[in-house]
């Protein structure tokens, strides 16, 4: 290892070369595996079932994607699905963006009597599991009448513990209390300081949970499977996983095509706002 | 920075200010009790009340709709005999393993190695992030078809090296193989993200003094970097023990259709059937709500002990 000065040099400089190399090709095939499913998924969107069960396997596209397509469509309400899903993320999306971000505000910026007590029961809240609610919450819902509804999807998740910790932490720190002493001072009552002073300053932690929101409550399975007993009725995961179940070996490139258009919209979703919440991932995730 | 008091306050704005006696108690605060009461209100009706509904129900039997029946502890006992729930319970931690394992490390080394990428930094990010913005039902599907028998990927490769094929979702090591196979894939870029937030705290300071004392890459990894990492590795740990001991929707969707009794089985010898399908198929297969109260209850305390577990060795580790 010790050699002469000008012999080590060069050996670093060829040393940093080669690990540069060796580091992009790593990343690289990292993101090749990442993105292999969605290759996969879209090979055989494209073939009949019987070039699929063809060996050696096609790795390339073929051309029976319009046919997949129609019968995707025959088999399951894809549209209709699509809609319900868009409704209960979109509806749920807004409702915890509002309710969380102006508890947020309360818990972030003003002083009352219980609000220790009341925060302290928040985070104890955030730590109850979810199947320990699933039974009862069946029996509330179907009490209520809302079993087979999307009110049965929409109304539970309307709030949660997690945005009002999330927001809380991020109003602490991004609205300043000379901001809200000034706008007080002009008059403004507690809705107009929400709305006007603290709203537009934490735009990016509301971009943030409301994408995170909308995609938990678009993924979400378990729940619409238990509560959406009508299959007329279901939410896109679940008329997914329907088309699995039933059709699974015979037609596997239809399942695919559904498989995919499912993603369409999150991917969407994901696009506009990756820059904004991996930025913020990198920066806030730990604190 | 703070904006200055504005001296023309608008009459109607001076007219609103509080005059006479100051507001005292429930009406000075109404407001902001009325701002944060959504979520008590929602907690209230879906969360405290199917909690304490539920330890409630697990005193009973009840098949959703006849009388409740006091059955007092004898869930619980049978719990403690039932076979099958313990048999879940391993398979459970099993495919946690295979998953969480490979997971940390595969995570670890993109991070690493995503943290001395100069170029195509935030490309990088968003591509292996992506595995974890996808839907599980439609991820499962996919991976089913890789892992499938007569057509499979897998197979299809394995058959072109020479190998006999392998009947993944049919054979106990195989369907927890593809499971974990899966949740590695969808969890990797996630928790490689969160590592490298963690890697930025390290001070540059630490790497230059060990370049200077002559540390190659890995004495320089295991002697600065990962007992610098310690709070964010023991955080992945534990969100990833809480959200892998209870997974659901990925051995539900992949084994669904292999067997005939249940949807919750778990496909062939339930060699995939996770506590949480276990309590599914308890409650909403046999429609028996008060055993399958019990059950939850039983994954609630296998997942604490599990997370405190897991934190322990995490930092008595971190102690020597």
């Amino acid at each position: 290892m010790a050699s002469t000065q000008g012999n080590r040099r060069t050996k670093r400089i060829d040393g940093t070369a080669r690990r540069g190399v060796a580091l992009h090709a790593g990343l690289v095939l990292g993101v090749l595996l990442s993105a292999f499913p969605f290759y996969w998924a879209v090979i055989m969107s494209t073939h009949t079932s019987s070039e699929i069960f063809s060996y050696p396997p096609k790795l390339l596209p073929g051309t029976h994607f319009p046919e997949n397509l129609r019968s995707l469509f025959d088999n399951i309400d894809f549209f209709g699905s699509m809609f319900n899903s868009l409704l209960v993320a979109g509806t749920v999306t807004f409702l915890v963006l509002f309710f969380d971000s102006l508890a947020a505000f309360v818990f972030a910026k003003f002083a009352f009597p219980g609000k220790r007590l009341l925060f302290v029961l928040l985070m104890f809240i955030f730590m109850v599991p979810a199947q320990l609610q699933a039974i009862p919450q069946f029996v509330i819902m179907a009490k209520l009448g809302w079993i087979g509804s999307m009110t049965a999807l929409i109304v539970p998740a309307a709030a949660n513990a997690f945005g009002i910790f999330w927001m809380r932490q991020y109003m602490k720190g991004a609205i300043h209390d000379e901001l809200l002493d000034a706008s007080r001072i002009d008059g403004a009552h507690f809705l107009r300081q929400y709305w006007h002073v603290a709203l537009p300053v934490v735009r990016p932690g509301l971009a943030f949970l409301g994408i995170f929101t909308f995609m938990g409550q678009w993924n979400d399975y378990a729940w619409p499977l238990i509560a959406l007993t009508n299959p007329d009725n279901v939410t896109l995961q679940v008329a997914l996983s329907q088309l699995n179940g039933t059709h699974g070996t015979t037609d596997y490139g239809m399942v695919m095509t559904g498989a995919l258009l499912a993603l369409v919209p999150l991917l969407i979703v994901f696009a506009i706002g990756a820059r904004q919440m991996i930025g913020d991932l990198a920066k806030g995730a730990i604190k | 920075m703070a904006a200055l008091p504005t001296l023309e306050k608008p009459p109607a704005a001076l007219a609103d200010l509080p005059v006479g006696r100051p507001r005292t108690g429930w009406r000075k605060y109404w407001h902001l009790y009325a701002a944060i009461s959504p979520f008590y209100l929602l907690f209230l009706c879906f969360g405290l009340i199917p909690v304490g509904f539920s330890l409630y129900l697990s005193f009973h039997r009840w098949d959703g709709l006849g009388s409740m029946e006091w059955a007092g502890l004898s869930q619980y006992r049978y719990l403690l005999s039932d076979t099958e729930f313990w048999s879940s319970i391993g398979t459970t931690i099993v495919i946690w393993a295979l998953a969480t394992f490979p997971m940390i490390f595969l995570a670890m080394v993109t991070a690493v190695m995503l943290n001395s990428a100069v170029r195509f930094k935030n490309l990088y990010r968003v591509a292996y992030f992506l595995p974890n913005v996808t839907s599980v039902v439609a991820i499962a599907i996919i991976f089913g078809s890789v892992f499938s028998t007569n057509f499979g990927l897998v197979n299809a490769f394995l058959q072109a090296v020479g190998f006999d094929q392998i009947a993944w979702l049919n054979t106990p090591w195989g369907i927890r193989i593809a499971i974990a196979t899966l949740m590695t894939w969808q969890w990797t870029g996630y928790n490689a993200i969160i590592f490298l937030a963690g890697l930025q705290t390290v001070p540059g300071e630490l790497y230059e003094a060990a370049r200077m004392d002559g540390a190659g890459p890995v004495q320089t990894f295991f002697r600065i970097t990962l007992p610098m990492m310690r709070p964010v590795l023991l955080f992945v740990l534990v969100v990833s023990t809480v959200t892998g001991l209870q997974s659901f929707s990925e051995p539900q969707v992949l084994l669904q259709n292999t067997s005939n009794d249940s949807t919750f089985s778990g496909g062939p010898g339930h060699a995939g059937r996770t506590m949480v399908l276990y309590f599914f198929q308890q409650t909403f297969d046999n429609n028996d709500f008060g055993y399958g109260a019990a059950v939850a209850w039983g994954i609630f305390l296998v997942v604490v002990l599990f997370s405190i577990i897991n934190w322990r060795l995490v930092q008595r580790r971190g102690e020597d």
